[in-house]
């Protein structure tokens, strides 16, 4: 490769995780507050009841079977930073370094770095 | 005033399906993405090793920005379509799965005894059928010559919608199986159909744009337009 084609390539991944960033760590701010689809099929039926500044359930619905998450006192839980409000970036941006770091670690083992010309083998093995 | 990120996602909490079932899923996700590890070799080179980890860590962002779909519904990209184009469907497994496992076990999002459900429904269900339904369009396409990259476009849209429609009946077989009596099956499995085809049709844009946005930059670098060439007859 070029060195311009290099210079090229290495703009294209820093812009990717750039975008990435930028992502997590603003866009989500503006993200739905509201539940999900799955969360509120699991939700239908119920009510939300708030007494003494906890939520309960009541009526007949999915998720009353739900448990609190097991880790549920993360530091990192529900998308926050030792649960301070407005932290939900910073929980971004810590989870896209942590996904990545990860996830090119394992990608690394698994790849066996063939040389990006050698046609791969796709479909069966 | 902005929103704050809440903790909605599409993922299913622990005591949702029984334990049994819970273990049946556990043991199916488990031996797929064992499969799937063995067969990504295959898939990655030197060049595409790094974007296998950024489109990983591209669908954690993406995945918390949740869209609106009804008033008071929301949705987000569930990714296994987007993954599978881009890196390949064994690696897309594996993408999709890190996501997972890094949100429920840091995130607390998700349960941890239903990562076996959740890795079911969008790593596996909704990899499976995102990247058989853009083989198979990209196949319509290409009859008419080479895939262009508006077509690829449309190509991921459309498998976007199918993985994510599948992914939530995945659900809907998993409640089947092992949930509780409380609710009438056929009203969750029309609610889950009703919202994922709203949510498939964002998940279908996020993964149009996404896709148009690499295969302007780097075409040589989408799995999907990779393998073309054993298509093409000679």
């Amino acid at each position: 490769m070029t060195t311009d084609g290099r210079r090229r390539g290495r703009r294209f991944w820093i812009g990717c995780l750039l975008v990435t960033l930028l992502i997590a760590g603003g866009l989500s701010y503006l993200a739905s507050p509201n539940p999900d689809g799955l969360d509120s099929a699991t939700l239908r039926g119920c009510q939300m009841v708030e007494g003494n500044g906890a939520e309960a359930l009541t009526g007949q619905c999915i998720a009353r079977d739900a448990r609190e998450h097991a880790m549920a006192g993360s530091p990192l839980a529900e998308y926050s930073v030792g649960g301070v409000e407005g932290s939900g970036g910073l929980a971004g941006v810590i989870g896209v370094v942590l996904t990545l770091a990860l996830a090119a670690g394992l990608f690394r083992i698994i790849g066996d770095s063939r040389p990006a010309d050698s046609a791969p083998v796709v479909g069966g093995d | 005033m902005v929103s704050a990120v809440t903790i909605s996602a599409m993922h299913m909490s622990d005591g949702i399906v029984s334990a049994p079932t819970s273990v049946l899923f556990g043991v199916i996700a488990a031996v797929t993405v064992a499969v799937s590890a063995r067969r990504a070799r295959a898939e990655l080179d030197e060049r595409t090793v790094p974007l296998a980890g950024l489109v990983t860590a591209f669908i954690f962002a993406v995945q918390m920005v949740n869209f609106p779909i009804l008033p008071g519904v929301s949705g987000h990209l569930l990714g296994g379509a987007l993954a599978a184009i881009l890196v390949g469907p064994y690696a897309g497994v594996l993408c999709i799965a890190i996501v997972l496992v890094v949100q429920s076990l840091l995130f607390a999002d998700g349960g941890i005894s239903a990562l076996g459900t959740n890795i079911t429904n969008m790593a596996v269900i909704g990899v499976a059928a995102g990247y058989a339904t853009a083989v198979a369009v990209a196949h319509l396409f290409r009859r008419a010559g080479t895939l262009s990259i508006r077509q690829l476009g449309c190509v991921g849209f459309v498998a976007a919608l199918v993985g994510t429609v599948c992914a939530a009946m995945g659900f809907v077989l998993e409640y089947a199986i092992g949930g509780g009596a409380q609710v009438s099956l056929t009203a969750v499995a029309a609610y889950m159909f009703g919202t994922h085809l709203l949510i498939g049709v964002g998940e279908g844009v996020i993964t149009a744009l996404t896709l148009t946005a690499v295969a302007k930059a780097r075409p040589d670098l989408i799995y999907l337009l990779r393998t073309q060439r054993r298509w093409v007859p000679a």
